[in-house]
């Protein structure tokens, strides 16, 4: 996030994300609150409380060792320490994820999407004092088991495919899967409905639609992020990365030349630490994926190997991570002297990748922010000292998430071939037959069937 | 709808229509609600009522009943426009699927219109910038995401054919995503200071209604397309649990079935799951018979229009079922025929009488939550089109699944579509696999199956 420090105001060091943001955004909203409660007296003051109660989001969570050890310096940059050191953990505790594989990431994806579900509907509640709604904590926790379990079902029915031929019971989930996961939501939708309390109509639509749209933002983008995983451990990793660097660079850029103003939004994001992180960004996603394509353990999708009953990163690199030559465009031959560079086909990936998570990913980042801003909070919540709450750390990798999701559906790969085999055998005799006829046509137009084959006919 | 009359009230001659004195009904129950709310009173005063609109009666029919009495005209006008709206209903089955298609895209705007607008009134958000064009924008986005989803996948040929529509096929989702992430940009770069709130709940709004109306109306055109039938039989189902609630309630009503609505009774509701239950396999056995409704809709791309012709398949074809023991001895029959359609449409016609008046229960609570008497006052007497439609939601998300989990297996020509844009050597390995599978089964010869 580019952030805009002003010059010769106090304070040394720079804080490493978007703290002064918020900082600034309390200002901010002590300054518009009351231009806030003027202009929307007529409707927020009494449709809804005007301040949430901050319980949670400004207790200080900070370890009692932290502490200690940095008594000594003024409060200031002991909070910059303290959210260093935090990135820094932050950081190593995702390069030990990767280390422990994909079954240790999936979990990873699942905790942070149940922890950043809980900080919305938290909020929700706090919004709406409907903590005692009959019924509604269950509610919203049962929506979310169901919508996980659809997704993972559909997940596992793909990827799992010889396991759960194999199994009796699994096989039964698998063939009623969307009529089990709708049976299952309709019985949350009938329990909501008998839930309606007189009093209460408005309050329970509201927190309804409230995780309704949590679902939808949350699970479905989790998931997303579980698909590209499993298309390959480079496709989690580097749109995460670059997301990161994102923010560090603009904020660094920002911070050393940072002066025009990008948003009234967040006034603390400037042109400058935009452009520079764009940049920056684009060269650390290319160098990334040149280090990361090196390797299958991160190139090759992640298959389920059903003897050994465990998942394997072993293949042969697809074309997109093999190196491959181009000639170079007549004007950077001029200035480089190069012919040709030996390029992975998958850093041209990366520079797109970047480019998105620059341009488009803050506008994620933007999106939060005005979210806290209508509702008065701070931060999400408190888990993490000196940065807020899981939420505020993964705002701007949802769209990320999906945009590469979408860009490799689109550009990348085709459509997954044990979910094409299933639906293939789920058919009719006669479209199998057919189907069979068309492609055994079209394996002996390209010469691909062995010559035995041909010679029969 | 199950309904409540209370013996001894002054007219004698039954009402011909759906549901007349529920409203009534709703309006008494808003009275007591505006006494017994005074704690929500401070989330809810700054919500106005939505003014009841104006009286929607075209002038002839007005003429026409000027003699009877307020409460009879109130009737009568109900039960013109509901034998006129299944008259409609008969002319546009008529008139085949592409109309069938055009009526689905219009009923869906309308009622994503009145949810909104809904909303609008709500919020007091008329003046927002931008709203009212970024919610019809993300309904154009959305609308625009599943029709080229559908489109592609039941014109697979047209679409192979043209250039144009073939790029658009390739890369639809990247496109659609792209037009989506153009409205989401909009919309953070339209917040404004003194309005985040209202913007952001305005946001949710437009998403949840997308979410309800838009994805549930492809629902239906998606049933539409495995035969009209499909289309026919669960919206005649629910219209007639509608109708046979009533009159069982109005005739023989007397316990209530639930607080929300004080009206229903659950002598209604038992009523009105039987009937329809009855009604369903006569109207199914009725419809079984003709292959316009039966076949699935194709596209021909020689005469470039849609067609409903092919073999019926075994669902419905008349077959013999052995009766139970129980039923042997009352009826005295040992077989009978029956097409295999007509038990599916047993669990249809259950599905439409005990789940889904919780769609019109969950229709119910939301206009008591923003005190509204209709969605919208469209059609004289009933409503808005979205009172008319809110039982047939949860009904075409469950015909959908019905059908994905117990009918069809999937989509030949999309499968086809998937297997020719995989590599080579996942299609050799699909080549083997279904090569084993079908020498396995004896549909294969060994002779063609080492070819």
């Amino acid at each position: 996030m580019t952030e805009l420090r002003k010059r010769g105001a106090g304070g040394g060091d720079p804080d490493t994300a978007e703290n002064i943001s918020d900082k600034e955004a309390d200002g901010d909203d002590r300054l518009g609150l009351s231009g806030d409660t003027e202009g929307e007296c007529d409707v927020d003051s009494k449709t809804d409380t005007p301040d949430v109660p901050a319980s949670t989001a400004d207790t200080d969570n900070t370890p009692e060792c932290l502490n200690k050890a940095l008594e000594g310096l003024p409060p200031k940059w002991r909070n910059y320490w303290i959210r260093g050191l935090l990135s820094i953990c932050m950081i190593s505790g995702f390069f030990l994820m990767i280390y422990l594989g994909p079954i240790m990431l999936i979990f990873v994806v699942m905790s942070v999407q149940i922890k950043c579900f809980q900080e919305i509907i938290t909020i929700g509640y706090r919004v709406y004092h409907s903590y005692e709604l009959p019924w509604f904590r269950t509610l919203s926790w049962y929506f979310l088991i169901c919508v996980n379990y659809f997704f993972y079902g559909e997940t596992l029915a793909d990827y799992f495919g010889a396991l759960v031929r194999r199994e009796e019971p699994l096989q039964f989930l698998a063939r009623y899967h969307r009529f089990i996961s709708f049976t299952l939501y309709l019985a949350g939708f009938c329990m909501f409905v008998l839930s309606l309390v007189k009093k209460h109509y408005r309050l329970q639509f509201y927190m309804f639609a409230w995780t309704h749209v949590t679902l939808l933002i949350v699970v479905t983008q989790s998931h997303l992020v579980i698909q590209n995983l499993f298309e390959g451990m480079i496709w989690y990793i580097v749109p995460i990365s670059i997301v990161i660097c994102n923010d560090i660079m603009a904020y660094l850029f920002g911070f050393f030349f940072g002066r025009t103003p990008l948003i009234k939004l967040s006034p603390k994001k400037t042109w400058e630490g935009f452009i520079g992180g764009f940049f920056s960004t684009v060269v650390f996603g290319f160098i990334l994926a040149y280090l990361l394509s090196q390797f299958q353990y991160f190139v090759c999708p992640v298959e389920f190997n059903s003897e050994t009953n465990r998942f394997t990163v072993e293949c042969e690199p697809p074309d997109l991570f093999v190196m491959q030559e181009y000639t170079l465009p007549a004007a950077l031959q001029n200035t480089l002297s190069w012919k040709t560079v030996n390029l992975y086909p998958f850093q041209i990936h990366s520079i797109f990748l970047s480019s998105f998570a620059s341009l488009i990913g803050p506008f994620g980042g933007f999106f939060a922010s005005g979210f806290k801003r209508a509702f008065k909070i701070k931060d999400f919540a408190n888990t993490i000292p000196g940065h807020g709450g899981i939420m505020d750390r993964f705002d701007c990798q949802y769209l990320m998430a999906t945009f590469t999701h979408v860009y490799i559906a689109s550009f990348v790969r085709g459509p997954n071939p044990s979910k094409v085999l299933q639906q293939l055998l789920m058919l009719q005799p006669e479209q199998q037959l057919s189907i069979f006829h068309i492609l055994r046509s079209q394996l002996k137009e390209r010469g691909l069937l062995p010559p035995l084959a041909v010679r029969a006919e | 709808m199950t309904e409540l009359r209370h013996r001894g009230a002054k007219d004698g001659e039954p009402p011909l229509e759906q549901q007349p004195s529920e409203d009534k009904g709703s309006d008494s129950e808003l009275k007591a609600d505006k006494e017994g709310v005074s704690d929500e009173s401070k989330v809810d005063s700054g919500v106005p009522e939505v003014p009841v609109p104006p009286d929607d009666t075209p002038e002839v029919l007005n003429k026409a009943l000027s003699g009877l009495s307020s409460r009879w005209k109130n009737w009568w006008v109900r039960g013109i426009l509901t034998l006129a709206m299944i008259s409609f209903f008969f002319f546009i089955i008529y008139l085949g699927p592409m109309v069938l298609m055009m009526i689905v895209l219009c009923v869906q705007i309308k009622c994503f219109h009145e949810i909104i607008t809904i909303g609008y009134n709500v919020y007091h958000s008329y003046d927002l910038p931008w709203f009212r064009t970024l919610s019809w924008y993300f309904l154009l986005c959305v609308n625009y995401f599943f029709y080229g989803e559908t489109v592609t996948d039941y014109f697979f040929t047209l679409v192979q054919r043209e250039e144009p529509l073939r790029i658009l096929s390739k890369y639809h989702r990247f496109i659609s995503f792209a037009l989506y992430l153009t409205g989401f940009c909009m919309f953070v770069l339209s917040l404004v200071k003194k309005h985040y709130r209202l913007q952001f709940y305005m946001f949710g709004w437009t998403h949840v209604t997308l979410l309800i109306v838009v994805t549930q109306s492809h629902l239906i055109i998606h049933n539409l397309f495995e035969g009209m039938i499909w289309f026919i039989v669960p919206i005649s189902c629910v219209i007639c649990n509608d109708i046979m609630a009533y009159m069982f309630g109005f005739f023989f009503g007397r316990t209530p079935l639930i607080k929300l609505s004080p009206k229903k009774t659950w002598e209604g509701f038992i009523g009105g799951l039987f009937a329809t239950i009855v009604f369903g396999i006569m109207l199914s056995y009725v419809m079984a018979g003709y292959r316009y409704f039966v076949c699935p809709v194709e596209f021909n791309n020689d005469s470039n229009s849609f067609q409903v012709d092919c073999e019926p398949s075994e669902l419905f074809q008349l077959q013999d079922y052995n009766l139970p023991g129980v039923l042997e001895s009352v009826t005295g029959w040992t077989t009978v025929r029956l097409y295999p359609f007509q038990i599916h449409s047993i669990a249809l016609s259950s599905f439409a009488s005990i789940v889904g008046p919780f769609g019109g229960f969950f229709a119910s609570g939301f206009k008591r939550a923003f005190k509204i008497k209709d969605f919208a006052n469209t059609i004289p007497g009933h409503g808005g089109i979205m009172d008319r439609f809110d039982c047939q939601y949860i009904m075409a998300t469950f015909v959908n699944v019905y059908i994905a989990s117990f009918i069809r297996g999937p989509n030949p020509s999309k499968v086809v579509q998937q297997l020719l844009a995989l590599r080579s050597d996942q299609q050799l390995y699909i080549f083997n696999s279904l090569k084993a599978h079908l020498t396995e089964k004896g549909l294969l010869r060994a002779a063609e199956a080492a070819a």
